[in-house]
């Protein structure tokens, strides 16, 4: 390592620690300064912990729902072939690049109480499932897309050649090699989707028992100068993101040394 | 060969139904909605746009933005080539950890993200909140804070970008330039930067999108002063909660312009050096 690149780290990482390590490291103190007493008693208040229980549930819900419908998308994207394909490309990457809360809106549009579909899902807790979906909509379709389009064609022929069913080529075949890209897509798929909150302003009413989730109650807390409630739910909700980084970290290693 | 060629293009009802299941599965949740915004916002002419441009506080808001969303790119775009400089081509201890750091903003709340920021630049109680009050910066409800929150959410884009590409072209080119007596500085301007150059791009419009477009963190660290620190997507809720429905969808649909147009330069750009 050269002076040079040794003082460019040196500034990158000071940099880093103030914007983001100092403070998150802030949240976890602040939930330890409270004990344990005060965290263990914020997370099980009943509303809390009904706003935990309904994030967690929807968002593994919603994760489910993406590896197949992500899967599907990406085969779809791969081995199809029709007209407006190339739109369909773009579609997917609407909910990445969407400002969340004009995400809430957007949904309001079509299922809001003017819905043209006659579905009125808002402020209630299908709200919630809605919105998970669509902010994560891309991201098992962007993990499994590049590995299927790296698949070789040949593997495939030659199992069905063979007399193995389509099922069983999909289950024999593609499914061992697409797991890695499945398994990360649907790590930040449910992480993303625990932290959400600005699609849900808008559509969700955050009405307490019913459609509230976490970063909600988190908001409420900041709000009512309670800190130390706040940086709890925060703890529990940075726990998620670390095992999610832990998880992604192995699967990558894991594809790395088969590669 | 002519089998081969028969199943590659075989279409079962399995494979219809799996089109037409994408398809709608796209189509309700994400296409249908989105183009019901963009009649919304057309529903009288141009009206409800011409109402966003003539109130000084929205175009405020606007600005403001604007503004957050340079900065925040800029510090994040200096930052993240440097960063993957080092992530790629030295070593380090603790390479590995740092590495998987920095895709912690990816997958924080943004309401974790604003109340990390709150409880170490408060002005009142934060860690060093009240030192940096002392020397007149003020973070927390003032634009320093809607900036680092912006660059905060969007720190690893670049990043991601970046080191996939660097990993890709090798060193050859950049040992050559050196042995030929190239400074760091000159093989950085005249090699590196030049062969990542589109991935640098991609990553800038991904950051600016995804900066322009924050919400959670932005609201908590801002304070949503009226014709100060609110944002354009905090005065899309405000106003949609106002009863200025019209108004919010107008919004809605410049930001949505924006990052729609941002996605399809880089997807056209990326499907172009493809072919």
């Amino acid at each position: 390592m050269t002076r040079t690149s040794g003082i460019g780290l040196g500034v990158a990482v000071l940099w880093f620690s103030l914007l983001v390590l100092i403070p998150l490291s802030a949240v976890v103190v602040t939930t330890t300064e409270g004990g344990w007493a005060n965290f263990w008693r914020t997370i099980t208040n009943e509303q809390t912990a009904h706003a935990i229980r309904l994030t967690v549930l929807a968002a593994v819900v919603v994760t489910v729902v993406n590896v197949f419908s992500g899967t599907a998308i990406a085969w779809v994207l791969v081995r199809d072939r029709f007209p407006g394909k190339a739109l369909l490309e773009l579609i997917i990457d609407i909910p990445f690049a969407l400002p969340t809360i004009v995400a809430g809106l957007v949904l309001l549009s079509l299922y809001g109480n003017d819905s043209p579909l006659g579905l009125h899902l808002s402020n209630s807790s299908w709200s919630v499932y809605l919105a998970f979906a669509f902010v994560t909509l891309p991201f098992v379709v962007r993990m499994v897309q590049p590995v299927l389009e790296e698949l070789d064609l040949d593997v495939e022929e030659a199992a069905a050649s063979l007399g193995a069913s389509r099922f069983t080529t999909f289950r024999r075949i593609l499914l061992p090699s697409l797991a890695p890209a499945i398994a990360a897509g649907a790590a930040l798929s449910f992480a993303r989707a625990v932290g959400e909150y600005g699609s849900l302003v808008l559509l969700s009413g955050n009405l307490p028992f019913k459609s509230e989730v976490a970063s909600v109650r988190i908001l409420s807390a900041i709000e009512n100068d309670n800190p130390a409630g706040a940086a709890s739910v925060a703890t529990l909700l940075l726990l998620v993101s670390l095992l999610v980084i832990v998880v992604l970290d192995v699967v990558q290693r894991k594809v790395a040394q088969r590669g | 060969m002519a089998e081969s060629h028969v199943t590659r293009h075989a279409r079962g009802p399995v494979t219809y139904l799996i089109r037409v299941f994408a398809i709608g599965y796209l189509l309700l949740l994400v296409a249908w909605p989105v183009a019901l915004v963009v009649t919304h916002t057309f529903d009288d002419g141009l009206h409800s746009l011409r109402a966003v441009f003539s109130d000084p506080d929205t175009v405020h808001a606007l600005q403001l933005s604007v503004i957050a969303a340079i900065v925040a790119t800029a510090i994040n775009t200096v930052f993240g080539v440097g960063m993957s400089l080092l992530l790629v081509r030295s070593e380090f201890w603790g390479k590995r950890l740092l590495s998987a750091l920095l895709d912690l903003p990816l997958s924080v709340s943004p309401i974790v993200v604003g109340l990390a920021l709150v409880l170490v630049y408060g002005g009142r109680d934060g860690w060093f909140g009240p030192t940096l009050d002392g020397w007149g910066i003020h973070v927390i409800f003032s634009t320093p804070g809607i900036i680092l929150a912006t660059a905060f959410v969007s720190l690893p884009l670049v990043i991601r970008e970046v080191v996939p590409t660097l990993r890709e072209i090798g060193i050859e080119q950049e040992q050559a330039a050196l042995s030929l007596g190239a400074s760091t500085w000159q093989t950085f301007w005249r090699i590196t930067l030049p062969s990542i150059r589109w991935a640098v791009v991609y990553g800038v419009v991904l950051t600016l999108a995804r900066s322009l477009g924050e919400f959670g963190a932005v609201k908590v660290v801002s304070g949503n002063v009226l014709g100060q620190t609110r944002t354009a997507t905090l005065a899309v809720e405000e106003k949609y909660l106002n009863f200025e429905a019209d108004v919010a969808y107008a919004i809605a649909f410049l930001l949505a312009s924006v990052s729609v147009v941002a996605i399809a330069i880089v997807s056209f750009l990326r499907s172009r050096k493809a072919h």
